[in-house]
């Protein structure tokens, strides 16, 4: 299929490509290569899962209220320096998961994993229980190419989504119709193809679908659950949540609304309305089946369009991770990736709400482009500059290796919104990270090369190819078209 | 004579039947019987409504007469839907009826707008929608220092090859950061800190000390905004709710007291706003469902303070909601012409201009 298109291919499934992965894709036949993406074989994550996955909630909350009382009991009134469990877990849990991501040898899974986050979402700040958190994310990964019917059915059930849209909590006696809303909303049909009445349908049927507090897992509250008749998008019975969610896979809406989605992560921005609907058809016609829908995206005549190249505008996740796999950057320790991606606006397990991330043009404004290039600029220098000074502080925690150099620096971001405000400082950044120093994935690789593995278009800016390979990397990753994929 | 308008977006949807408590009727307690707000922690305005006891530094403002509460603010056919309700707001579009401009740069459309500076409105916190539009050019900062030091690193544009709309999107936000850091970049670092500071706790108090820095600077911006969020308070309503309302209070009463003392609190007309209001009537898990009509809080030294429009009867609800008294266009539009000089209907047949603002 050619360099180029094993580009595009590999930028639109995975965070970030060497030379060397174009290469060992760009002698097969594009149908082959697709097939191979998808075949991922592995359902779970590498990274060993974090140690408190098996604490119920009941014993994380008694543990937090010990060292939310600890904190306060400090004499001279200030807060004393408490490991509370929560916050810890939910740090740990986020870390993990970037950790899967940069050592994962299956990215299109990962992707996938994200887009079933930010599709189902369910948020840390508000379920408060990392170890539901982890279980969903398992979930997502286990049918990221899975069967969506299934994923519906599973997140239903879900302990950290009955957590963050408040099903547990509803009853017969008085419904909330958070989760109800959201399923119509978001999840399924999308705004516009029901009525008030369908949602208050809708919570009715999943009262008393709930959260053992001590273990964490699902149950099935009999005496709470709403079993008198309801009327549901024009059916009527006593029904049920599986009943609902029955009648949302058999209305056409709830393929289309996944397709579209789907479209703008993957295809292009410009959604397509007739082949949004055959593909649509086609998926819901297959029971749901993820893989031979995203196979169909992959292969379509949009998809492989080489005026569709570079057309879509990357996410923190992909913009950070993959400069950092490009790169061949060291990574001990992952605090400062959390902490751009907080900046950038993606953090893991922390949606900015129950719609998830916007994505597209949404990622860039003003605030967040300027910290784009900040993050770049400061990855140059990461390459260039073996040891960095100073880093972010180590923590004394066991299996932290603290005695490593911190490779990637610490970010000065604007969003430690907590900090006080930065002197000015009369340095410009205009002149720091003009040569980039070349790990092992981009030494010995041409100049001409480097560019059209780094950028999916032309340069904007104009870049100097007579420059050292290390210059020519620098001002690739600070060219507006590396923003794109 | 032109004001600058400081947005505040209250996100997730405000309680507004216990920020603005109608304290006086049984049905209240009737409604709320676990989480209404207790008579003796309401500060009385007249006989049938009182503010949440948290919102007490508003008292100063409301006692010196430029505070102004817009009773019953919302929309006919409301929608629940947090990110359909707010796109309703910002664009100031019927319920049916989808708009892609913020009402504020409707406001302008056509306008001639001074160029002194090259940024006509800045949002502190991440929804730009009031402001998007062709009229104005808005740009997104959430710290001034920062902006202009990582501006100075951005090559201006080079235009030409416009390239696909992801990328020519790109480009048009380059161009904005240029323009925008050359106009602001000597005023702002001219501009004095604000004499109070502002509390931490949320982001709030940051995106306040840069709104009062970017007034003082006395650039020729049309409109500021600034966020805070966690107001869907389905469960367990009451602590976060008054967490809230009381940091709001606190920081807008140290917002007056600096404009005050750097006597620009009469060019300054501050609104609050939320997607909707919640449902009358509790949900089992001590919140509150999305709703539909709520308050609005409007302070500046041209207001005038007091009660506006009418407090929805909980005797005559739609669906367990609160009926609308005021419509929010209405509301925008005697902004727009008190703040702007701007006559603006927003699709509304006959206009109703409040008497909040000279």
């Amino acid at each position: 299929m050619g360099f180029d298109e094993a580009r595009h291919l590999l930028s639109r499934t995975s965070f970030g490509m060497t030379p060397a992965e174009i290469r060992a894709y760009e002698t097969l036949d594009y149908t082959v290569a697709v097939d191979r993406l998808l075949s991922a074989p592995s359902r779970e994550a590498a990274t060993p899962a974090p140690g408190w996955i098996g604490m119920g909630p009941a014993e994380v909350r008694r543990a937090q209220q010990t060292a939310e009382a600890e904190r306060r009991d400090k004499p001279d009134g200030r807060k004393a320096e408490v490991v509370r469990p929560v916050q810890e877990q939910g740090r740990e849990l986020k870390i993990w998961w970037i950790e899967e991501m940069l050592g994962t040898e299956q990215p299109l899974i990962e992707r996938m994993v994200w887009f079933w986050h930010g599709h189902f979402t369910s948020s840390l700040q508000k379920v408060r229980y990392p170890a539901a958190l982890y279980r969903q994310n398992a979930l997502f990964r286990r049918e990221a190419l899975g069967n969506y019917a299934t994923l519906l059915k599973e997140v239903a059930r879900d302990p950290a989504m009955l957590i963050y849209l408040d099903g547990m909590r509803s009853v017969a006696r008085q419904p909330n119709e958070n989760f109800g809303r959201e399923l119509l909303e978001l999840f399924t049909l999308g705004e516009g193809n029901y009525s008030e009445a369908d949602i208050k349908a809708a919570a009715r049927a999943f009262t008393g679908w709930s959260v053992n507090r001590e273990t964490g897992q699902f149950v099935e509250r009999g005496p709470q659950h709403d079993d008198g008749e309801k009327t549901f998008l024009g059916k009527t019975g006593r029904f049920g949540g599986e009943d609902i969610l029955k009648i949302l896979l058999a209305h056409p809406r709830t393929a289309e609304t996944i397709v579209e989605k789907l479209w703008h992560e993957f295809v292009s921005l410009k959604p397509d309305a007739a082949e949004i609907k055959r593909l649509a058809a086609d998926f819901r016609k297959s029971g749901y089946e993820i893989k031979p829908l995203l196979r169909a995206l992959l292969l379509s005549a949009s998809f492989r369009d080489p005026a569709n190249r570079g057309s879509l505008i990357k996410s923190p996740v992909e913009l950070i991770v993959g400069t950092v796999h490009v790169l061949g950057l060291p990574v001990p320790e992952k605090t400062g990736i959390v902490r751009m991606l907080q900046g950038l606006g993606q953090v893991p397990f922390d949606p900015p709400n129950v719609k998830g991330w916007a994505g597209g043009e949404a990622w860039i404004s003003t605030y967040t482009l300027l910290l784009r290039q900040q993050f770049l600029r400061r990855m140059v220098e990461a390459t260039t500059v073996a040891p960095m000074e100073g880093g972010m502080a180590m923590s004394a925690r066991p299996n932290r290796r603290a005695d490593r150099r911190q490779q990637l620096p610490g970010d000065d971001s604007t969003m430690q919104m907590m900090e006080p405000p930065r002197p000015v400082e009369g340095r410009s950044l205009r002149n720091a990270g003009n040569e980039a120093r070349l790990g092992p994935t981009l030494t010995g690789v041409d100049s001409a090369t480097l560019v059209r593995t780094l950028l999916p278009r032309q340069p904007v800016d104009g870049l100097d190819a007579n420059g050292t390979p290390g210059a020519v990397v620098a001002s690739a990753l600070l060219d507006t078209a590396y923003q794109l994929k | 004579m032109a004001r600058i308008l400081l947005l505040v977006e209250l996100k997730g949807g405000n309680d507004g039947l216990n920020t603005l408590v109608p304290y006086a009727d049984p049905k209240y307690r009737e409604l709320r019987p676990g989480i209404g707000v207790a008579r003796e922690k309401v500060i009385q305005l007249d006989e049938n409504v009182a503010l949440n006891g948290k919102l007490e530094p508003l008292m100063e403002s409301w006692k010196a007469g430029d505070l102004a509460i817009l009773q019953g603010v919302g929309y006919p056919y409301p929608n629940r839907s947090h990110f359909r309700s707010i796109e309703i707001w910002d664009t100031a579009s019927a319920s049916n009826q989808t708009l892609s401009e913020g009402w504020i740069a409707q406001a302008f459309s056509g306008a001639k707008l001074a160029k002194g500076v090259g940024v006509d409105c800045i949002v502190a916190d991440t929804n730009a929608l009031p402001s998007t539009g062709p009229a104005l050019r808005t740009i997104v900062m959430q710290d001034a220092e920062n902006f202009l030091r990582q501006a100075n690193a951005v090559k201006p544009a080079a235009m030409g090859d416009g390239g696909n709309p992801a990328l020519r999107h790109l480009l048009a936000v380059r161009q904005e950061i240029n323009a925008a850091a050359a106009g602001l970049r000597d005023r702002l670092r001219e501009a004095p800190a604000p004499a109070h500071e502002y509390g931490q706790e949320f982001l709030l108090g940051r995106q306040l000390d840069l709104a009062t820095r970017i007034i003082a600077s006395k650039a020729p911006v049309v409109a500021i905004k600034v966020a805070l969020g966690g107001f869907d308070t389905h469960a367990n309503q009451a602590q976060t709710h008054e967490r809230l309302l009381a940091f709001l209070a606190d920081s807008l009463a140290t917002l007056r007291r600096n404009l005050i003392a750097a006597d620009l609190w009469k060019d300054v007309v501050v609104m609050t706003y939320s997607e909707f209001g919640r449902r009358a009537k509790q949900n089992a898990s001590g919140g509150t469902d999305h709703g539909t009509a709520a308050p609005q809080f409007v302070m500046g030294g041209g207001v005038k303070g007091g009660l506006h429009g009418a407090q929805p009867s909980l005797g005559d609800l739609q669906d367990g909601d609160l009926r609308h008294a005021v419509d929010f266009r209405n509301v925008f539009a005697t902004v727009a012409q008190g703040c702007w000089g701007q006559q603006c209907d927003f699709g509304l047949r006959q206009v109703q201009k409040l008497g909040f603002l000279a």
